[in-house]
């Protein structure tokens, strides 16, 4: 097993946990009814996000990772388990959390700036001072220069830039990240990797990201949860203590890889017999 | 830019050649001025009548606005409605649509007697024809909003009104558009139709007169007003759509 080869310098089996975490998620299942059959979708799904900390999820396609992150925006509820933000019982975390996904989703009548100041705006803030937060973080964003223009003028990493840039200035304390970066080429991801880790050193919010890339997951998180196919739960968990900027080559990754990798692989069998 | 150019020049001159042809045709075959008047003539008569053809041009021109911009009001507040609950949409769709089958200058002689001889009943007939369009793009554009942004607009929060003018507003305008270019190209049509079944004044009135006094270059010159009225109303139009909605024409 690639796991004894690990070592205990590379992760712990539980995380560096101090203290309650910002978000506990325990237990959560939900079926979906299909004609008379039960699908079951989630079962039993428990993870902890600590204050600051950057998580990720890795599963295989469709394993009810989005039913999961739509549980905690509080667009659909779950049959069993707890939401718990700051030990105490939610019943979504709409109100903490700011969630970007695949699709920039980016309004075609809005130029940058005020696709930026989408959610501030939504919000109740003053369209005008809402506006000047923005072009303050045009430059971190790298998107100075570009904040008249419309999205179809913009090339594919910018826009999610600017998706990224809407999502922090909603000025939540956590980020859901749903394969934010799942169409961009191998290039661009890497760079929006990089601005990604950037800006949570910046801001410093909690983020969950969900992704198919196990290197994104290694490169980018502090742990690593793995999930299952259908009904997805945590099979298991990979502490990252290794500091950033991380090197996909370094011997610690490669090891953490194959681990994550054979645990995948099961799963993917299972999933496609 | 050469490109464009030649988009503008090419039309101009075929229209320039044909013109040519036709005044040359007339001479060559004597035609004579009663059957088909020649360009030249009809330009002529268009100069020496100038104040008759401007102020019939301006009563359709007032019927078409006024036409026009009811069955804007109308055609939104309408489209709202329909949009906003099931019952009125299924009430009100199939009505609509079945309504178009009914041809509308066979409603004229009756909206003659009920608004009478003046500009009323042609607002009413120009308002019936471009009111369609108008309501049917409107509420599918209403519609088009994307649900993924509608379920971020939820994430974050907003209120049913903050999703109707944030978002389904504006991603309903381009199909807005659409539909008022297409009324705008048919309220010609609605006005003129109106003032030949029964009118004192307004260019259809003008040539159903002319041609009645066998004045053939007249009507020529009223039909070339009528269709400077359209292609100045649609022209209004494009560059309204471009100030109101500058994220069109992506892809």
């Amino acid at each position: 097993m690639p796991l004894s080869r690990l070592g205990r310098a590379v992760f712990f089996a539980m995380g560096k946990q101090t203290g309650d975490p910002l978000l506990q998620v325990d237990g959560l299942s939900k079926g979906f009814c299909r004609g008379r059959d039960r699908l079951r979708v989630l079962q039993r799904v428990s993870l902890d996000v600590g204050e600051g900390e950057f998580i990720a999820i890795i599963g295989p396609s469709g394993c009810g990772k989005s039913t999961f992150f739509n549980i905690l925006a509080g667009l659909i509820s779950p049959d069993e388990g707890y939401i718990l933000l700051e030990d105490q019982q939610v019943p979504h975390i709409r109100g903490r959390m700011a969630y970007m996904q695949q699709n920039d989703l980016l309004l075609p009548w809005r130029n940058t700036l005020d696709n930026a100041i989408l959610g501030m705006e939504v919000q109740g803030s003053h369209k005008r001072l809402a506006r000047q937060q923005a072009r303050e973080l045009l430059k971190i964003f790298g998107l100075e220069g570009f904040e008249d223009r419309y999205p179809h003028e913009l090339s594919g990493g910018m826009r999610q830039r600017v998706a990224l840039m809407r999502t922090i200035l909603c000025k939540k304390d956590i980020l859901l990240l749903d394969e934010p970066f799942g169409a961009l080429d191998a290039m661009t991801r890497s760079i929006m990797q990089g601005w990604l880790l950037k800006i949570w050193g910046q801001f410093g919010p909690s983020v969950l990201l969900v992704t198919h890339d196990v290197d994104e997951a290694l490169l980018l998180a502090d742990r690593i949860y793995v999930m299952t196919s259908r009904p997805a739960s945590i099979k298991g968990t990979l502490q990252m203590e290794l500091g950033r900027p991380r090197k996909i080559t370094a011997a610690e990754m490669v090891s953490c890889k194959e681990y994550l990798l054979e645990l995948l692989e099961n799963e993917i069998r299972v999933a496609q017999p | 830019m050469r490109i464009r150019l030649l988009n503008t020049v090419l039309p101009v001159a075929l229209l320039v050649v044909l013109g040519l042809c036709w005044e040359a045709s007339v001479h060559f075959f004597k035609i004579p001025v009663y059957m088909l008047p020649g360009p030249w003539k009809i330009l002529e008569v268009m100069w020496q009548r100038m104040d008759l053809l401007a102020f019939h041009a301006l009563v359709t021109l007032i019927e078409i606005g006024l036409g026009f911009l009811a069955a804007l009001v109308l055609g939104l507040i309408l489209a709202i409605l329909i949009h906003s609950s099931r019952i009125l949409e299924r009430a009100f769709l199939p009505l609509i649509i079945s309504s178009q089958t009914v041809p509308v200058f066979a409603i004229a002689p009756l909206l003659i007697l009920w608004f009478g001889y003046g500009i009323g009943s042609k607002v009413v007939m120009t308002a019936i024809i471009v009111f369609f369009p108008i309501v049917i793009n409107t509420v599918e554009g209403l519609k088009a909003a994307d649900p993924d942004t509608l379920a971020l607009l939820k994430i974050l929060e907003a209120t049913p009104w903050q999703v109707f003018f944030k978002v389904r507003v504006p991603q309903a305008l381009p199909f807005v558009f659409s539909g008022v270019k297409i009324g705008v190209a048919v309220s010609v049509i609605g006005a003129v139709i109106g003032e030949w079944v029964g009118a004192r004044e307004g260019l259809g009135y003008l040539m159903i007169h002319a041609n009645a006094q066998l004045q053939v270059e007249l009507v020529f010159a009223s039909i070339f007003w009528l269709s400077l009225i359209g292609m100045g109303l649609y022209g209004i139009v494009v560059v309204m759509e471009r100030v109101l909605v500058p994220w069109r024409g992506r892809g």
